[in-house]
């Protein structure tokens, strides 16, 4: 009996940039430096962090789109009930662990083919896998798109998706990634590019989800307040490392990180008479403390699940 | 009393289509005093951005203002000739558009194409008193001097941003627009050049019109905000006023569906539903098909008018009486 539904173990992942292809030295960044996080069975964690921290390359390795440089990931496996590392797969495991892990994309007008219609889109996944007869399958499809709240499903089985509004092209991806049932979904931000008032009522559909289909997400937004929503835990993770993790309302009301602080403070609250706290950290020297850190940032527990990076960053405040 | 710096009189402008005139501003009456900050808050196709090109007269070439007037400083603009305009543009308003990356011409320094704007205006004017303003410039927005001799691409986007700031103020206007100026840019950097505008409005007592969808960045930014909605405004007064007791249906659902990272987690409300087509004039109120608190006391069949509820404080004649 295992209670997480992905264990991630100092997950690395590095990027090649060395300039020509006779160069002896060899350049690498550290997109991924070492991360370490599990998702409990029916619970979300939330991804959060400014742009280029590496939050959309931890999900691409997650989901095998690209591959890891280190690091241990194990899943848990529905089918056989037990955590497997993603090593140690054969194709046939392969196939299983991406019909269990899927991902919603940001951005619906770039993830959708619009060549296709709705339905060959929705189906893809299914005939990919083999799941089912013909029948079934269209029968699945149309389930699926009462389930997200497009209705009457007829309707949209024969459209295109220049014919949808961005958030029915997003209902439309999140009907692709759950009409496979799966048990682990990454969403890369998948409400940032909608309207306010559409943005809403995609997250709650997506919490109704993992409520009645048993799902967990890895939520990942550069929004806090989109996060605490979302999200039972969330990871705040810096220049590819994560510095702190705890549950979503420790971290907003007990943050001990400085770049969590930072990043709480920089969230505009939406009622004229609050006054944010001002806290400003150095950047540069910051960054400095975490690329001097080679060793993996040792994460301390300071209570109730709260993990903090233990480097030194006492001298960060302006 | 501070005096208005600009007046929006019953603006109505539309866009000529094939398909017909996509009424994207409606009946927009509003003003902004010297020293104010203004917002215009409202979701993607309400029509903020277009109010925002015809207070330049910088809208395209198939709108049609076709009543209204805008009176910059006492003066009109509307049906001004190119040439006037050029005059009027930059030295009395300016505006900061919303994609830093696009503002920027990449092949020219950054420090020349904010001489060429100063050059354009006071041609009188030699490149070192130039250089000059523009180093002043670049101090109140926390930018380095020799930022000047860089490419848009060497820069951070949120450097881009700060230079597009000073490119706003490098003719002293007394009016800036700023279009969303911070929609492309991370959490962090957006603090950073919020508190910057703030700054710099106090520093020279600008008036600013601060344009967004994001009613956490209005609430902060403005003194004064009106919310649009489908090409009108359906709720304007003072910022705090509306936040406290919002009137309108539209602007109540905004404020709860906006999740924050203070106070309660609360349950938010969505909106369900799209904004009406644009094409040709709507009659009546045109929330009233998504509008989840219709009441008896509403009136949707009422064409679309401001009423004052409070000093200062209007509202949609459809919401205003179950106020």
């Amino acid at each position: 009996m295992n209670e997480n539904v992905i264990e991630v173990k100092n997950l690395v992942k590095n990027f090649d940039v060395s300039r020509g292809f006779f160069s002896r030295n060899k350049a690498v960044v550290k997109a991924v430096d070492g991360i370490s996080f599990n998702i409990p069975k029916g619970e979300s964690l939330g991804l959060v962090g400014q742009s280029g921290c590496g939050k959309t390359t931890t999900a691409r390795a997650l989901c095998l789109l690209d591959p890891k440089t280190s690091g241990d990931v194990n899943f848990y496996n529905p089918d056989s009930d037990e955590m497997q590392n993603l090593d140690d797969l054969n194709d046939e495991q392969i196939k299983q662990f991406r019909r269990n892990t899927q991902m919603i994309f940001q951005d619906p007008y770039e993830s959708l083919n619009p060549r296709w219609t709705i339905k060959d889109i929705i189906l893809e996944p299914l005939n990919i896998h083999n799941i089912g007869s013909l029948e079934n399958r269209t029968e699945a499809v149309v389930e699926i798109l009462r389930t997200v709240g497009l209705t009457p499903p007829e309707n949209y089985l024969p459209r295109y998706p220049h014919e949808l509004s961005g958030g029915q092209r997003q209902r439309v991806s999140i009907a692709r990634s759950l009409v496979m049932n799966p048990k682990f979904v990454i969403c890369d931000e998948p409400t940032s590019m909608l309207d306010v008032s559409i943005r809403i009522s995609i997250m709650d559909l997506m919490l109704e989800l993992a409520n009645d289909l048993d799902v967990s997400y890895l939520y990942i937004t550069h929004d806090l307040a989109v996060a605490r929503y979302m999200c039972n835990r969330i990871a705040v993770m810096f220049n590819g490392k994560i510095v702190e993790i705890a549950k979503t309302e420790d971290l907003l009301n007990n943050p001990i990180h400085p770049y969590t602080k930072r990043l709480i403070s920089s969230i505009p609250v939406p009622d004229p008479k609050y006054t944010r706290e001002k806290y400003d950290i150095d950047f540069t020297e910051l960054d400095q403390i975490i690329a001097n850190n080679t060793e993996n940032l040792a994460m301390v527990d300071v209570g109730d699940e709260h993990f903090v990076a233990t480097h030194d960053v006492k001298d960060l405040l302006i | 009393m501070s005096k208005n710096i600009l007046e929006v009189d019953n603006l109505n402008m539309h866009y000529e289509t094939l398909e017909g005139n996509v009424m994207a501003v409606n009946n927009v009456t509003f003003s902004v005093k010297e020293g104010e900050s203004f917002g215009l808050v409202g979701e993607s196709g309400c029509g903020k951005s277009s109010v925002a090109s015809t207070l330049l007269q910088l809208q395209s070439d198939n709108a049609v203002i076709s009543s209204g007037s805008i009176k910059l400083d006492g003066k009109e603009i509307v049906g001004l000739t190119e040439n006037e305009l050029r005059q009027v543009r930059w030295n009395d308003i300016s505006i900061v558009f919303q994609g830093a990356m696009n503002a920027w011409n990449p092949v020219v320094k950054i420090g020349e194409q904010i001489r060429e704007a100063i050059r354009e205006h006071y041609p009188e004017k030699s490149k070192k008193e130039n250089t000059e303003k523009i180093s002043e410039l670049f101090k109140i927005v926390g930018l380095e001097d020799s930022i000047m001799d860089r490419y848009p691409h060497e820069l951070s986007g949120g450097m881009k941003q700060r230079a597009v700031i000073a490119l706003a103020l490098s003719c002293d206007p007394k009016i800036v627009i700023a279009d969303e100026p911070t929609t492309a840019l991370d959490v962090v950097i957006q603090d950073q050049i919020l508190n910057e505008i703030k700054k710099v409005q106090k520093l020279l007592g600008l008036s600013l019109i601060y344009i967004s969808h994001d009613i956490a960045v209005i609430a902060e930014m403005t003194d004064n905000m009106a919310v649009m909605y489908a090409g009108s405004i359906v709720e304007l007064g003072p910022t705090e006023q509306i936040f406290s007791s919002p009137k309108h249906a539209y602007t109540k659902l905004l404020l709860e569906s906006t999740p924050s990272i203070v106070g309660e987690k609360k349950k938010l409300r969505s909106l369900d539903g799209e904004p009406p087509s644009l094409i040709n004039k709507l009659s009546g109120c045109s929330f009233a098909p998504r509008c989840p608190d219709k009441e008896t006391t509403c009136n949707p069949e009422l064409d679309m008018e401001l009423v004052e509820v409070s000093a200062g404080h209007y509202v949609d004649n459809c919401c205003s009486r179950g106020a």
